[in-house]
């Protein structure tokens, strides 16, 4: 659109706020605006308000699924079909029709194990805002179609919601297991996790809860969703560790961090690798100019899986040079050297890496064919169709007060397998900022749409029903580390999406279970009270007819 | 028109437009960025400051109604020495950010909270937090960031 190289164009990207997708596309307005200024040769702001961005950036979800499943006397899946419609809105966006296919087609049917599967997409157009990416892109909906089928098996084979699904979750022997859409889960033990997460949330002391609740006059329930999640994104990612003069590390990252605290993790990383103290390692993102060629960025639970493995592999680079500048420095064979907490040592005698990256500077210092300086850029490359499977259970507990629909979430656990966990404090932030989303889509999110006009009705943040705090309560997060990943270096798997995914099945699930003794099985998303107060209306009416 | 106010203790007077946001003339005309406008309907908080001591939205006042106040803004919220301020210490004790932008509003509000009721339980925090937005964290560092804040202004 521009029409210039390439290489003549610098973008540079600071604190942007967070992602969740939609800062991962291009819009109409940022083209726009470089045209602007390149046409007038002036420099151009451009600001969207809320109520703009409301209908320019895009929605997410949106769709109708139409699934059968039928299952052996034993509780045990045969067959699943699954149509799927989404709406792209009025424009498709670059990934809006694919998000059922290359979001949720890479891991449904999720963790069970179907022999026959048919499954069909179907986008379509309407008059609504563009809906892609949204954080889970398709995996959310996936595991949603099939935690509420495991949910509606449950009730017609009589077997309790944990027992079907022990029925029918790929076993551990299983692994590593080639699901129906040809992709690979390496890892993951989705039976024992469950296990575990009833454990952990009590599963089998709830009756004596419901009791307790029941005596105030509310209704309470308990749901649990078993989910599997991919992340990746695109199989290519490039990251830079560079020592100055002064002995000071800088990772330069094709990543950008956009709240997932990198800063924080590649500085923990380079510390580890190289011995490096924090307050001589700097970070640099978001500028086209200084960050490496072939970085990607921060999507689809990429970073450490693709970014901080090429950090591992650049690093391991710099202690490869490292060790011929030492040897020549401290007169040894290369091969004799060793590396361990940031010293390089032959015998007795040792270097720090900090001053080897002094002493690379100078090329006096250097043995014959090294070159000048210790900066080291790794291009990391997986195999397109090696993204990982993060996995796990999450149980609800809520009430709900029959006379207003209103809903209290009283207490929610988390088990999530992501792998080899490199930070807690910051992967338990993206458990609890996912599964907050996912609370949010199944209790007040909706973009609602006037029927007769198509006006987005819920067009600002007074109308659209944004979580606040007393919305939630408290949420328990764990972690099962006992399933690296296979199929990369760190043995980390995607963190960020996976809260979004086993939240709504868990948190309808509660509801529903909550809502037994009116007969009502299922609502669709959001739970608002005045749906969940309506369902009980009919089912009332319904029991006196 | 003229304003004269006091802001994160400096005094200051301009000559401003009757129409203009507060949120905006901290922004635009006093480049105190750290003041975050999320929305354009008084629902997100993240514009929150201290007018007379008390948390306001300021994206939801002029700024010539401004004129004598003594306000603070995020960037003054921090001690004379640079010491920070006991609930941005909890709130980086507590991972209560991620990225950041309802920080600002977050932090001047939680300031608010432990000022007016300090030793409150999570339920009051919750909502008192009713008009603050955040979609990164769940909320759950903040209001644990908040309620250590609040119990350490107690002695609890």
């Amino acid at each position: 659109m521009l029409g210039i190289d390439k290489k003549k164009l610098r973008v540079i990207s600071l604190d942007v706020g967070g992602g969740f997708g939609i800062r991962s596309k291009r819009y109409p307005e940022t083209a726009a605006v470089a045209w602007a200024a390149k046409h007038i040769n002036q420099p151009v702001k451009w600001r969207g308000d809320r109520s703009e961005t409301f209908v320019s950036d895009h929605h997410g979800r949106d769709q109708v699924n139409d699934a059968v499943m039928g299952l052996d006397k034993n509780g045990r899946v045969i067959a699943l079909r699954l149509e799927t419609i989404v709406n792209v809105g009025a424009y498709s966006g670059d990934n809006g029709p694919r998000l059922p296919i290359d979001g949720g087609g890479r891991i449904i049917p999720c963790g069970y194990d179907i022999e026959k599967f048919y499954f069909s997409v179907k986008p379509v157009y309407t008059n609504t805002v563009p809906t892609d990416t949204y954080r889970g892109a398709g995996r959310p909906e996936a595991n949603y179609i099939m935690e509420r089928l495991m949910d509606a098996a449950a009730e017609e084979c009589g077997l309790t919601r944990d027992e079907i699904r022990r029925r029918n979750l790929i076993p551990l022997s299983k692994m590593p297991y080639r699901t129906q859409m040809n992709f690979v889960y390496d890892s993951g033990d989705f039976i024992g996790t469950m296990d575990k997460t009833l454990e952990l949330a009590d599963w089998k002391g709830f009756a004596s809860r419901r009791k307790e609740t029941e005596k105030r006059g509310k209704l309470r329930g308990i749901g649990l969703a078993s989910f599997v999640e991919q992340a990746g994104g695109r199989p290519t990612e490039e990251m830079r560790v560079k020592f100055d003069e002064n002995g000071k590390a800088t990772v330069f990252a094709g990543t950008f961090s956009h709240g997932q605290g990198h800063e924080t993790v590649y500085a923990q990383m380079v510390n580890d690798y190289l011995g490096v103290p924090f307050d001589q390692i700097d970070f640099v993102q978001g500028d086209t100019d200084t960050t490496p060629p072939g970085g990607v960025g921060t999507f689809g639970s990429r970073s450490s899986m693709m970014g901080g493995v090429a950090i591992k592999r650049s690093c391991g680079q710099i202690i490869m040079k490292g060790k011929k500048i030492a040897a020549h420095l401290l007169q040894a064979d290369p091969a004799a050297v060793t590396f361990e907490n940031g010293l390089f040592r032959v015998g007795v005698s040792s270097i720090s890496i900090q001053d080897v990256a002094r002493a690379a500077s100078d090329p006096a210092k250097l043995p014959e064919g090294v070159t000048p300086g210790l900066d080291e850029s790794n291009l990391f490359e997986r195999e397109p169709d090696l993204n990982n499977f993060p996995n796990g259970c999450h149980i609800c507990e809520v009430e709900v007060d029959p006379e207003l629909g209103t809903i209290e979430i009283v207490k929610y656990t988390a088990l999530d397998d992501c792998g080899v966990v490199l930070n807690p404090l910051i992967v338990h932030g993206q458990v609890y900022g996912g599964v907050a989303q996912g609370i949010g889509q199944a209790l007040t999110e909706d973009a609602i749409y006037d029927s007769e006009s198509g006006q987005l009705l819920a067009g600002s943040f007074m109308d659209y029903g944004m979580p606040r705090a007393h919305h939630l309560s408290m949420i328990e997060a764990h972690f099962t580390d006992d399933q690296p990943c296979k199929t990369n270096d760190l043995g980390v798997k995607g963190a960020g999406e996976a809260g979004a995914c086993g939240a709504p099945p868990a948190f309808v699930s509660a509801v529903c279970d909550a809502l037994t003794p009116y007969g009502v099985k299922h609502i669709d998303m959001p739970l608002t009270p005045e749906r969940v107060w309506t369902a009980i209306q009919q089912a009332k009416a319904h029991k006196a007819a | 028109m003229n304003i004269s106010l006091t802001i994160n203790g400096e005094k200051i007077t301009r000559d401003i437009a009757t129409n203009l946001l507060l949120a905006d003339f901290l922004r635009d005309n006093l480049r105190l960025t750290g003041t975050h406008v999320g929305c354009d309907t008084t629902q997100c908080g993240c514009c929150i400051i201290h007018l007379n001591n008390k948390a306001v939205k300021s994206c939801t006042m002029l700024a010539v109604q401004a004129d004598g106040a003594q306000i603070t803004t995020i960037e003054g919220l921090a001690g004379a020495n640079g010491a920070l301020h006991p609930v941005q210490e909890a709130f980086r004790e507590h991972h209560g950010l991620q990225c950041g932008f309802c920080t600002p509003g977050m932090v001047m509000m939680g300031a608010d909270i432990v000022r007016r009721l300090p030793g409150a339980d999570e339920a009051t925090i919750r909502h008192q937090l009713e008009g603050n937005i955040c979609r990164c964290t769940g909320y759950q560092g903040i209001v644990e960031a908040i309620m250590d804040a609040s119990s350490q202004a107690k002695g609890i």
